[in-house]
């Protein structure tokens, strides 16, 4: 029934349940995409194996045994414990190494991602807020940084710098703000015109308070998708430069450094340089999969 | 249109002096170039002595403008390990990596676009399924792994083909393949993605309506709007090959600008390594700008604006 004066009233239903956290609900509908679930579960086993290492290996991913080196998967010892991958050149056990070295790939890719992040963030909301020739500047600073070969500019600076943890992250996440400057720079470009920011401004709120509290939050979702994404390019460059000798350094096992060993062994024992990039692989996709739900669900517009 | 494409050369120029800048101070990273250049056992003097006679005690800005001068006439200094001018070594190998970038976005352009087109032509069949997983795969998998495998299947089991080194034909197809697969994967995605978008728009509809047959609407309407983004990524894509091309090169023996300067790095031949860079980014810029050029021709909206 209409009101007299013609304006008809919706009443909107009241939820019957307490109102759902977003992220739960973001949860609820990844979880109906089977290959984002898939590569949710494998980020999960990622993650849990790397920090329960000595709880799922018995293992030591360092220590030698030259009477069980080069021995083939599923190899069991004179105490019957099983090498499911096999062992390498120096008797280590392949599984454990590989488990033992996502430990390096995830710490350098959460901080990595971290550094970088933050740093891109920052320039995209500075960029996009303000536009004009800070907007320049900083756009032709991507276009120089994106100039150079990744790869080749990351082993330059390593080698001169030394190879080390802290230098790998540093030079990774220094290097890698780009993408997320981009996108965050074209949200902020869209949302700086609706409403609720131009009340702000128009209220007289300071630049940083309308760029914290109001845009911010806005331009989150679409970096979260690209830091998921992120992440898996910054392990496979973490592998490659341990492969190529400039990541964290031996005994540590890493990814990189297993497929460089093996490689040596390629016509005699093929397990050593198959297994540790079946879990670059797999870890990748995973995250590859991952990203992809999260964008088709939380932004599908976005193109990254 | 003269005037974007005269704004879009500033842009690269200003880009490559931005280029020029870092290349310049990777030397100077550890704030001693001289210590960098010397072998680790030169003495304290030795150093001291070499810091004068390369001018390394002037003025950082000076010694830039130095360096600069020297790089736009393509002077690197000589190599450490070679004697030879840096800039001619990396010329040298030049010739090379263009090949095998060349040959690896030639093969991705090949595989990629019909089988992006494929899928979205046939969407959710099995010939989807089948390119969506391997372009899924393929994005995942590192180059220096695929390249280890594709030796141990064809060249240490199988013995078909060579492992290591340029000659001919032969020697190219394991790292084209190596090199071009994730950029297959890459363009695959795109392609399909870019597809589905065109397809479903009216004037297609329209196209159909008025009787046009399918081979048409796929192949001339719908592919002419699809392939403006796919030139934009063959522009990024260049970067990821040239790139690419380091690991590539070096697994393979390949002897290109990549396995040169991994080389020079351990060797500490610097001069080879600043120019080798500089050159692969002034590759880069310069390829980006004809992809520019291409747009306006291929894109008429770009032209007007």
């Amino acid at each position: 029934m209409a009101p007299p004066n013609g304006v008809s009233t919706v009443v909107l239903p009241m939820p019957s349940a307490p109102e759902e956290r977003q992220w739960v609900t973001t949860l609820k509908r990844l979880a109906r995409r089977r290959t984002a679930l898939f590569g949710l579960a494998v980020v999960a086993v990622v993650i849990l194996s790397a920090v329960g290492a000595p709880l799922v290996t018995v293992f030591d991913p360092i220590e030698q045994d030259i009477n069980q080196r080069l021995k083939e998967p599923g190899w069991r010892n004179a105490a019957g414990q099983a090498h499911v991958l096999g062992t390498d050149h120096l008797g280590r056990d392949i599984l454990a190494r590989i488990i033992y070295g996502s430990r390096v790939a995830l710490v350098v890719g959460l901080s990595a991602v971290l550094i970088s992040g933050v740093l891109g963030m920052a320039i995209g909301l500075v960029s996009g807020y303000f536009g004009g020739a800070v907007d320049d500047f900083f756009m032709r600073l991507a276009d120089i940084q994106l100039a150079f070969p990744f790869i080749l500019l990351a082993i330059a600076v390593i080698g001169v710098l030394g190879p080390s943890l802290r230098n790998i992250i540093v030079v990774i996440g220094v290097s890698s703000w780009v993408v997320y400057a981009r996108v965050v720079r074209g949200e902020v470009l869209s949302i700086r015109e609706r409403e609720f920011v131009q009340a702000a401004i128009a209220l007289g709120s300071r630049d940083g308070r309308v760029v914290l509290r109001h845009v911010l939050p806005n331009a989150f979702t679409p970096w979260l998708v690209v830091a998921t994404l992120d992440m898996a390019r910054v392990i496979v460059i973490e592998s490659a430069l341990s492969f190529l000798g400039l990541g964290v350094q031996p005994p540590t096992p890493t990814w990189g450094g297993m497929l460089a060993d093996g490689r040596v062994y390629l016509s005699t024992a093929w397990w050593l340089a198959t297994f540790p990039g079946l879990a670059i692989l797999v870890t990748v996709l995973g995250i590859n999969l991952l990203g992809d739900g999260l964008r088709d669900t939380l932004d599908p517009r976005l193109k990254v | 249109m003269k005037s974007y494409l005269l704004r879009r050369l500033w842009q690269a120029v200003l880009v490559l002096f931005g280029v020029s800048v870092v290349v310049f101070l990777i030397l100077h990273l550890t704030g001693d170039p001289a210590a960098l250049l010397l072998p680790p056992d030169a003495t304290a003097e030795d150093i001291a002595r070499f810091r004068t006679a390369m001018g390394f005690d002037d003025p950082v800005a000076v010694q830039y403008l130095r360096f600069l001068k020297g790089a736009l006439r393509g002077d690197f200094g000589e190599s450490l390990r070679h004697g030879e001018p840096a800039m001619t070594l990396v010329l040298e190998r030049l010739p090379a990596t263009f090949q095998l970038a060349g040959a690896g976005l030639l093969l991705a352009l090949c595989l990629a676009i019909p089988a992006g087109i494929l899928s979205a032509v046939k969407r959710n069949s099995p010939v989807d399924y089948v390119s969506t997983v391997v372009a899924l795969t393929g994005q995942a998998m590192p180059t220096f792994w695929l390249g280890i495998m594709l030796i141990l299947v064809f060249s240490v089991r199988l013995n078909w083909l060579p492992s290591s080194g340029r000659g001919g034909l032969e020697h190219l197809i394991l790292p084209a393949v190596t090199l071009g697969l994730f950029t297959t994967a890459r363009i695959t995605r795109l392609t399909r993605s870019g597809m589905l978008e065109v397809m479903g728009q009216d004037y297609i509809r329209t196209a159909r309506a008025k009787g046009v047959s399918e081979q048409p609407v796929v192949w001339k309407h719908a592919l002419k709007n699809a392939s403006i983004p796919i030139i934009t990524i063959v522009g990024i894509e260049l970067g990821t090959l040239l790139g690419g091309s380091v690991i590539t090169e070096t697994i393979f023996a390949w002897p290109g600008v990549g396995r040169l300067s991994v080389q020079a790095i351990f060797n500490r031949d610097y001069p080879v390594v600043q120019a080798a860079v500089f050159l692969l980014a002034s590759t880069f810029v310069f390829l980006n700008f004809i992809v520019d050029v291409a747009y306006t021709w291929l894109d008429p909206r770009i032209r007007f604006r």
